[in-house]
């Protein structure tokens, strides 16, 4: 590979690479160095697709969704049966969900059982325990945007658990419920938790992530006598 | 990796995966892109267009040679809104088995006019447009006369031809 030939570029690439240095991106994101490692070294990556996945069908449903008592569930309904493909983006979006949540935590155990959180990459460690609790973040607050019963009711049970914190619990209760209740002023927090706050945290920390993969490079795989 | 000798038209394992990483990304994009279209489009392309005859009870009740306004309400249903809109319709009868009937929005800027008995004239309150009992333009900033709908007479019962997006 040291010989690869590189085919000439044609002119519009040769002057976007001169000013935006694209072929060192690339050398430095794509081409760089890997150890040999198996398959659950993809995991990662696969969190991030899925991570993107949410994003774009996460947008295209606040095309139609509504975050008021009144309208949520309708508007829902009309992106399941009203709106082309509407089934297949909120599908992607509902299923992707629980994928991340999954993958995530694989993703955490792959590290753990290859000792990778070790020096020097204890830092990716701990933003990447930020991300598993800002995936569960998205979830729990995900959960409630249908307005359904079960959504309703998940969300009065869940603030509750988050209630039984000694000393400060009912400041927390009150807190996620905006107010003494469940109600709208819940749905447009979580809404708003759930489709700017939470993601650009995330969208952060994913970058700080990716950086120190490509800094640090990731780890080898550990051997017999590690 | 690949260090062995290769002619240029050989391709590498390198190229190879570029290829197929490529090909199956845009298939991947492609599959996911044109729902994405379609769901954004969808219901901005879709045809609101329905029609219906509107009765408008006996045509006796309408008084000869004298606009007369009749108002009827239509529910429109827009994703997951439902809308009632009222339309109004000056009906003029002309004789027992003629009867017209016009639209009271402006063709200026769609202001609600009124018929003024008093100087036989419909008057549009917002920018003082004025046309004839026919609808015609006599001044103001009107562009075309009042719309005209379609009006049938069935067993006395007088209907008025509605089509949705128009009038």
């Amino acid at each position: 590979m040291s010989k690869h030939q590189q085919p000439h570029k044609p002119a519009w690439l040769e002057w976007l690479d001169e000013r935006l240095g694209l072929t060192t991106i690339y050398k430095v994101t794509l081409d760089r160095k890997v150890p040999k490692v198996n398959w659950w070294y993809c995991l990662g990556s696969a969190t991030l697709f899925v991570f993107i996945m949410q994003i774009i069908t996460g947008m295209f449903l606040l095309v139609y969704y509504t975050p008021s008592p009144d309208h949520a569930y309708d508007s829902i309904q009309y992106i399941m049966t009203g709106v082309p493909y509407g089934w297949l983006i909120r599908g992607i979006h509902h299923w992707g969900a629980s994928l991340m949540v999954l993958l995530v935590f694989i993703h955490m155990l792959r590290v753990f059982y290859m000792g990778a959180y070790r020096y020097p990459r204890e830092l990716t460690w701990v933003i990447g325990v930020f991300l598993l609790l800002a995936t569960l973040g998205m979830g729990f607050t995900g959960y409630l945007l249908p307005w359904n019963q079960r959504a309703f009711f998940a969300t009065v049970v869940g603030t509750n658990i988050a209630g039984t914190v000694p000393y400060i619990g009912d400041f927390i209760r009150r807190v996620l419920r905006g107010g003494e209740t469940v109600s709208a002023l819940t749905l447009s927090r979580f809404f708003a938790i759930h489709v700017w706050i939470l993601p650009a945290i995330m969208v952060t920390l994913v970058a700080i992530h990716i950086y120190l993969i490509i800094r640090i490079g990731i780890s080898n795989p550990p051997t017999k006598d590690e | 990796m690949s260090g062995e000798h290769q002619s240029s038209s050989e391709i590498s394992r390198l190229d190879f995966v570029n290829i197929v990483l490529a090909f199956t990304g845009g298939i991947m994009g492609i599959i996911l892109g044109i729902p994405l279209v379609g769901y954004f489009l969808g219901p901005a392309l879709k045809k609101e267009r329905g029609e219906a005859w509107i009765p408008a009870g006996p045509v006796k009740k309408y008084p000869k040679d004298q606009p007369t306004l009749f108002s009827f309400t239509r529910t429109q249903q827009h994703g997951w809104e439902k809308t009632a809109e009222s339309y109004g319709v000056y009906i003029i009868r002309k004789s027992d088995d003629k009867v017209e009937a016009l639209s009271n929005i402006c063709t200026h800027l769609g202001c609600r006019v009124r018929w003024h008995a008093d100087v036989g004239e419909y008057i549009c309150p917002c920018h003082n447009a004025h046309f004839t009992k026919d609808g015609k333009v006599i001044s103001g900033p009107a562009p075309r006369p009042l719309d005209r709908f379609q009006t049938k007479i069935d067993k006395g019962m007088l209907y008025i031809h509605f089509i949705e997006g128009k009038g």
